[in-house]
């Protein structure tokens, strides 16, 4: 695990130009660059009281409870008791502090676990061993193989030949293939002696510390030359060393300054949009507190006017208090007993809810991944009603949507496809991890983990078929891929793609093993026989070629030409004679590309001796060639890649983590807009789209913006926009909306769906600000947005452009360090974990470890989460502000002299403990449909991204229904009880009778209320209402009994008002009266809407409920089969191949079994060609399928062999 | 078998709980269950109401006010305030038999019981006996704790001090001679009140209880002195200062001042003419209160109370009729089933 810290420290000058001089630290530190330590934790043991206590209060709510405790304890205004605020304050506090504080402490320890890794480093001639904080900029480091480097270096020297080293960036750009750096000479002939070493003293002058992975400038002066340095000489800080027994390196970015911690984006506190929505409405409150306030001071003095200057009879005023005065201090008063609007226990219960529905989603086995064990976990406790709001989901792709393993899953060769299974009745059947495979065991040198389940194809390879022979010695001989032999028999293959990868491994499984290799020669074991073939030449692969040759002579000296390639290319190129069998082969060409495989097309031609000496006499002349080589060299492999006869096709499978198309299906079901930002190059990334269905063949339109320039962006984007939206004319944004204040930009409908694809350039120049508001909307109007070749902080722009313009929750969802900046950007940021990089993990809000999870996370979890925090919040709102308002209405009718209704104790607990448990109990049970049901209608999404069920307008609703009831609960006792005495004559409209009376009516109405929003009752909520019913009688005579009393007579002064006034029935008749006055107009008011215009989720209960017993069937998850006249040809790295490399000839020289380290990375999974389950089918009797080829698929057989082509 | 525990190490349990299926009743506000529940709720409503409504009707009640305001009031002569120890008789008469047993109310208005600073201003720890509390009177009871001497006023507070000190006879005239009501003033307060809250402090005579304390400025005499006749209706537990101590919730209240249920009152008051004889003390033209008298009957619901049986009546045929607006809506619109 790594972790590069998270943080990026602020920069406190600009640093213009960079000079530093190799070993020599003192010439270094006078510059004041950072050192390479990292630091992200935020306290010491000294400074976490104050500093957190500080923050703390800096957090409106807390200020404000400290503001009335202090007011409190002012006697002339103190209504009521200190305690009522100071143990929800006191609770609130700690809790706060010890969750502020764990988090630093892992922090720490995390930066301590980083800066205390060790590296080797010259100092004082001599290699030592320090820590990485220690390292500082000008140091030489070595680094050796599988280690993480330390900090941006310049590479120096290397042990491999030509100073080369590989890297694997994975963690920096989310691309696994490795890459190479390359040293200068002059350094590299420093090698590893280290008296060299230590006495070099180069110059360097570069940019200063930046954040851009793909560039970088400077020079080196040493012994009076310069030299121009650029990114190929530069290690990043967060690549790994791979394949590299050693090497050194001179640091020039340390620690904060490192293009990684550059790139790593500000990480900000997130709120969730109800937080931003309840931080408005609680300065609404506010304002609305103050207004309550001032009317109940200015009736004060009013009062204070008429009716208290004449009651001083019975209670003077003190030092001649006059009425201003009264009303100023009964303002404040007020103050304290109208704050429960806003009660702290609101904020205590708001944490405890997101913290309960945080470990649902912690405990959910259907978000466990067992091949790993790796559960779901929210990593942020505070996030979790916004997973109910997704619009936007912005994806990675590579170990996101994609595992990173290419299969070779199917093949038609000489005009049959191999690869399918059928049944004995000719059904083709779906593959799963119990079909039963090939077995490999006749070839020694088979890969183990290579699978494949169609006996076919290695039958015809065991009967020698010729043109099976051909197809895999192709595959065999025509690559680039370099083999490793550790061990006698056990093959390590290291291919610059994966597709390659797998083609010669599919081929070394079939019984052409590709062994290894010289710059002139390849080996390979064609069924169990060592044959070498001379290497004539390597036509390599490029772009526009999007094709690759092998020239090679057979050992029996026959001429060959392999060529695999696009088949729209390799098509123009075949002989005539093919064009039947060309016919089927694009038949199952489209079969496969309607799959979402990766097809290429294979081909050869014999050459003649005589032509092929006379072509590489030109070929040799072209290519030294000053001026135009490229085009004389394009020229000259245009001539002889032609008349190629057709072998057949291959199909690679770029595999979908498990479940992917129908995440996506539902997600976008959900009204969810998908967005795949990813590294990949544009064809890889338009491939995986269709394949994972967000890019769909019925879709009206895909757009691909590539152009190379703005003029060419924007006119693209207008097209897109025009074929969209044909009615619009040519001024597609009014300046207007351009002004400086952030306009919101609404959603537009459009007629159809439309796909958009945009490349990595012309992305840059989208995001420009002149140009970003048409690229969103053009964007948006989009069903679906696939953007290549981002760069991470690009992923985090196009993030912050949605974000900024759009009114919409957003997600990130990534697995490697590249997305940690759109992790951090995005509302919620999602990790895929257990995998080799935790970056994306460590800066994640939420991570588990498939991509399909996140249906789950968000159409169960998330929605569960949003409707429980709001009908929390609208139930908490209401039953608070009920309680308050009453006091508002018993102001008129006790001078306003801030008496409160209710007795103290009940105002204490009253949100502690008589209220506390059942509505928790629900914002932690409450489910309106189950999650069968919530996947099953993923609409019931919808309301949460349109704010539906709490928004202001909810919220004032809300408040009128508390003014509403607080007005029943107010003067149905006060007319019931007024001038009413009890049955024996006694007196019972006293105060404490009254009060009794009032909140016990206020206690079962809000508990009525309850049972009305709670549509889930389990065993644990019905015991929590009447717990806490039972509670409040409990407590309540408790309270109110004489032992209770006797012990401290002043702060129990209500003995025995339980025992006189409750025996009443009149008090009973009121209690219920003022219940069922509170809840009827509500009955009816839902009764008629569900009636009249039901929403979405009346609907999907009311379906749940008629058909209760039965559960809906489970959906149906049909693999996608179509064919598709669209495919990628693409198996190639996008890079320039190696062919240069494997005829350089250096590159070879060193013995097979040197290196160290395996070559097993075919990319950031540990699990490898282990297999993947696909979901469903299986034989339906359960016996092992007939190996042997049905009939039906031998007549087609013969049908191909009709149309054999003779020259084959 | 181990390595396969160990790898689902961290695999959450398979609770109910957990996984979020803890079974449960999942109620809707279907029409089967609200349009009956509203016509039942209805009709007992109305079944209530109409009970109360009766018996509220049969509570005798009667009102008059004293306070002296109309000139041609017989207490109008004590309204001035210079006047002391003023007596005025109220003459009423009864066409039929006031049924027993009467309950005999003084009532106030416009009187603020529930003021915030005159509700706290009170000694809980003094009025339960504790004898510290007498010489050191709680802080909240100011400016009725100490005396202009600094002596502590017991019982101290404002609540105390106000007491209610009008008293009244009643008189029932047999033909021109007026014949003395009995009035019971045994068990007006509550027995809590009586027995539990308020307590004498555990001195005789109660007298020395008091050295070093002053009586309450407004009244007539300290509190040991309260009712000298019966000493279990002395001091705090004094039935009259309980009652007034049990301090109202509304500015319009009336408390119990007797009963009268002795001898041959035990039925009730005949009919006849009566004369209330009032020793007119409690001023309350100074700040518009006015004072009354009530008799009164009451049944099992307590006194006269019409407002609650009305209530009743009307919220149980809203719910009838709420009910039937719901059938109409749901038999014309229903719910619609297709998506």
């Amino acid at each position: 695990m790594s972790f590069f810290g998270l943080d990026c420290v602020k920069k406190k000058e600009r640093e213009l130009e960079r000079k530093l001089r190799a070993n020599d630290r003192e010439y270094n530190l006078s510059f004041k660059y950072a050192t390479n330590a990292i630091k992200t934790s935020k306290y010491n043991p000294f400074t976490f009281l104050p500093l957190n206590l500080f923050e703390q209060f800096q957090r409106i709510a807390n200020a404000y409870f400290m503001f009335l405790l202090v007011l409190q304890v002012i006697p002339q205004i103190s209504s009521l008791s200190w305690f009522t605020t100071v143990v929800p304050l006191v609770l609130v506090l700690t809790v706060t502090a010890a969750k502020d504080a764990t988090d630093d402490i892992n922090r720490h320890r995390s930066d301590n676990q980083v800066n205390n890794r060790k590296v080797q480093v010259l100092i004082d001639r001599k290699l030592r061993s320090e820590k990485w904080m220690d390292v500082q900029v000008g140091d030489i480091i070595k680094l050796e193989n599988n280690q993480f480097v330390t900090a941006d270096l310049l590479l120096l020297s290397s042990s491999e030949p030509l100073n080369l080293v590989y890297i694997e960036t994975a963690e920096l750009d989310g691309e696994t293939n490795l890459k190479v750096r390359q040293a200068l000479t002059v350094t590299g002939d420093l090698g590893e002696d280290i008296e060299k070493l230590a006495d070099f003293d180069g110059e360097v002058r570069c940019e200063p510390p930046n954040n851009r992975l793909d560039r970088f400038r400077g020079t080196l002066t040493y012994a009076g030359q310069k030299y121009s340095l650029d990114n190929e000489k530069i290690l990043l800080r967060g690549c790994t060393l791979r394949n590299t027994e050693w090497c050194f390196g001179l640091v020039l970015f340390g620690g904060p300054e490192t293009k990684l911690m550059q790139n790593c984006g500000k990480s900000t506190f997130k709120r969730t949009s109800i937080d931003r929505l309840m931080n408005v409405l609680v300065l609404c409150i506010f304002g609305f507190l103050a207004f309550m306030c001032t009317i109940l001071a200015i009736g004060n003095c009013f009062w204070e006017l008429n009716e208290g200057s004449q009651f001083m009879v019975f209670l003077p005023r003190q030092d001649g208090n006059d009425a201003a005065f009264s009303a100023f201090l009964t303002f404040w008063s007020y103050v304290i007993i109208l704050n429960t609007v806003v009660p702290i226990s609101l904020y205590v219960s708001v944490e405890i809810i997101r913290l309960g529905n945080s470990f649902y989603i912690d405990w959910d086995r259907r978000m466990y991944y067992s091949r790993n064990d790796t559960p779901a976990e929210a990593r942020t406790t505070t996030l979790n009603e916004e997973l109910g709001q997704i619009k936007y989901v912005f994806s990675d792709k590579t170990g996101t949507l994609t595992q990173n393993i290419m299969t070779f899953n199917k093949c038609s060769i000489n005009g049959k496809s191999y690869g399918d299974v059928y049944d004995y009745t000719g059904q083709r059947l779906e593959i799963t991890q119990h079909t039963e495979r090939v077995d490999f065991s006749f070839n020694p040198l088979a890969d183990p983990r290579f699978i494949f389940h169609d006996h076919a194809l290695v039958e015809a390879v065991k009967l020698e078929n010729p043109e099976v022979h051909a197809f895999f010695r192709l595959l065999a001989l025509c690559h680039t891929v370099m083999a490793e032999e550790k061990k006698e028999g056990e093959l390590f293959y290291q291919a610059q793609s994966p597709d390659e990868g797998a083609l010669v491994t599919a081929a070394r499984n079939f019984g052409f093993v590709f062994r290894s290799r010289t710059p002139d020669s390849v080996s390979i074991v064609e069924m169990g026989q060592q044959r070498s073939y001379e290497l004539l030449a390597i036509l390599d692969f490029n772009n526009v070629r999007k094709r690759m040759s092998v020239i090679v002579r057979s050992p029996e000296g026959k001429l060959s030409l392999f060529c695999k390639g696009a088949d729209t290319i390799i098509y123009e190129r075949l002989h005539l004679s093919c064009s039947k069998l060309m016919d089927v082969t694009t038949e199952h060409l489209n079969e496969f590309a309607g799959e979402g495989l990766r097809t290429l097309v294979l081909a050869y031609k014999d050459l003649d001796e005589e032509y092929f000496n006379q072509w590489k006499q030109r070929h040799h002349e072209a290519s030294t060639l000053l001026d135009d080589r490229e085009s004389k060299l394009d020229e000259l492999y245009e001539e002889i890649e032609k008349d190629l006869l057709l072998l057949g096709a291959s199909a690679i499978e770029d595999k979908l983590q498990d479940g992917v198309p129908q995440t996506i299906e539902q997600l976008s079901k959900a009204d969810i807009k998908i967005w795949v930002l990813t590294g990949d190059k544009q064809e890889t990334a338009e491939n995986i789209g269709y394949s994972c269905n967000l890019l769909r063949e019925e879709m009206n339109g895909v757009f691909i913006i590539s152009g190379n320039s703005p003029e060419d962006v924007r006119q693209e984007l207008r097209n897109a926009q025009t074929s969209m939206k044909p009615g619009e004319d040519s001024v597609f944004f009014p300046e207007s909306t351009l002004g400086k204040g952030v306009k919101v930009m609404a959603d537009e409908a459009v007629n159809g769906e439309y796909g958009l694809v945009i490349n990595g350039h012309s992305l840059a120049y989208a995001l420009e600000s002149s140009m970003e508001l048409e690229f969103l909307r053009t964007a948006c109007m989009c069903k679906s947005v696939i953007c290549c070749r981002v760069t991470p902080l690009q992923k985090a722009q196009v993030v912050e452009l949605v974000k900024k313009y759009k009114r919409v929750v957003t997600l990130a969802i990534g697995d490697g360090a590249n997305d940690v900046s759109m992790i951090k950007a995005a509302h919620i940021g999602v990790g895929i974990s257990g995998q080799e990089g935790m970056q994306a993990v460590l800066s994640s809000d939420y991570s588990f470890a498939q991509f399909r999870f996140l249906q789950r996370l968000l159409l169960v979890h998330g929605r569960w989460s949003y409707l429980r925090m709001c009908k929390f919040l609208r139930y908490f709102f209401y039953k608070n502000f009920t309680f308050t308002f009453v006091h508002f209405w018993f102001a008129f009718f006790c001078g306003f002299s801030a008496q409160t209704v209710y007795d103290e104790w009940f105002i204490t607990l009253y949100n502690l403990v008589y209220t506390a448990l059942p509505v928790l109990g629900m914002s932690l049970f409450d489910q309106d449909v189950n999650d069968v049901w919530s996947f099953q209608h993923p609409q019931l999404y919808v309301p949460g991204q349109l704010n539906l069920y709490f928004s202001k307008k909810a919220f004032f609703k809300c408040a009128l229904h508390s003014c509403y009831s607080s007005l029943v609960l107010f003067f149905i006792p006060y007319a019931a009880m007024h001038d009413t005495v009890r049955g024996d004559g006694k007196d019972v409209a006293d105060y404490q009778s009254f009060a009794l009376l009032t909140q016990t009516c206020l206690l079962f109405a809000v508990t009525i209320q309850l049972v009305l929003e709670m549509s889930y009752w389990t065993a644990v909520n019905t015991f929590f209402v009447l717990g806490s019913l039972a509670m409040y009688f409990a407590v309540t005579f408790t309270m109110y009994s004489d032992g209770m009393f006797l012990t401290l007579p002043s702060a129990f002064p209500f003995i025995g008002t339980a025992r006189n006034s409750l025996n009443q029935p009149n008090i009973w008749l009121t209690i219920v009266l003022t219940s069922i006055l509170c809840v009827l107009p509500v009955v009816t008011y839902r009764f008629l809407f569900i009636q009249l215009c039901p929403t979405i989720n009346d609907k999907v209960m009311f379906k749940v409920r008629q058909a209760k017993a039965t559960l809906p069937p489970p959906p149906r998850r049909t693999r996608i089969r179509r064919t598709s006249s669209r495919r990628s040809g693409y198996a190639f790295s996008h890079a320039q191949g190696y062919g240069d490399l494997v005829t350089s000839g250096h590159y070879l020289q060193r013995p097979a079994l040197y290196r160290s380290s395996g070559l097993t990375h075919t990319g950031r999974t540990t699990t490898g060609f282990s297999p993947m389950g696909r979901s469903a089918g299986y034989s339906p009797t359960g016996r092992p399928q007939n190996p042997k080829v049905p009939d039906v698929e031998g007549t087609s057989l013969q049908m191909y062999r009709t149309i054999k082509e003779p020259s084959l | 078998m181990v390595k396969a525990e160990k790898e689902i190490a961290n695999r959450p349990d398979n609770t109910a709980f957990t996984q979020q299926r803890l079974p449960a009743w999942q109620p809707m506000l279907s029409a089967g269950i609200v349009i009956p529940g509203f016509v039942l709720i209805g009709l007992a409503f109305i079944g209530i109401g109409v009970a109360l409504f009766v018996t509220s009707r049969s509570i005798e009640v009667l009102e008059i006010d004293y306070t002296g305001e109309d000139k041609n009031s017989p207490c109008f002569k004590c309204s001035d305030q210079d006047v002391k120890n003023c007596v005025c008789n109220l003459e009423f008469s009864l066409d039929s038999l006031f049924e027993g047993p009467v309950f005999f109310y003084y009532g106030l208005s416009n009187y603020f019981q529930n003021y915030r600073k005159y509700a706290a201003s009170r000694d809980d720890d003094q009025l339960s006996g504790d004898l510290d509390a007498f010489t050191s009177p709680s802080d909240s009871c100011s400016p009725f704790d100490l005396n202009g001497n600094d002596k502590p006023i017991v019982p101290c507070g404002a609540i105390a001090n106000s007491m209610f000190n009008d008293t009244f006879v009643l008189y029932r005239v047999v033909n021109g001679v007026k014949k003395l009501v009995p009035l019971d003033g045994k068990g007006i307060a509550w027995w809590t009140d009586y027995n539990v809250k308020y307590r004498n402090p555990t001195v005789t005579p109660l007298k020395n209880a008091f050295n070093g304390t002053v009586k309450p400025i407004s009244w007539p005499k300290p509190a040991y002195q309260l009712d000298t006749s019966d000493p279990a209706n002395n001091g705090f537990i004094n039935q009259d200062f309980l009652v007034w101590m049990r301090r109202a919730a509304l500015p319009d209240f009336r408390k119990l001042y007797r009963r009268i249920t002795e001898g041959e009152y035990e039925k009730g008051l005949p009919a006849g003419n009566y004369s209330l004889k009032i020793a007119y003390n409690y001023p309350v033209l100074s700040f518009h209160g006015t004072k009354k008298v009530v008799f009164s009957n009451v049944s099992w619901m307590g006194g006269k109370n019409e407002f609650l049986g009305i209530a009743y009546l009307v919220v149980g045929s809203l719910c009838v009729l709420m009910s039937i607006v719901m059938l109409i809506v749901y038999a014309k619109f229903k719910f619609p089933e297709d998506d």
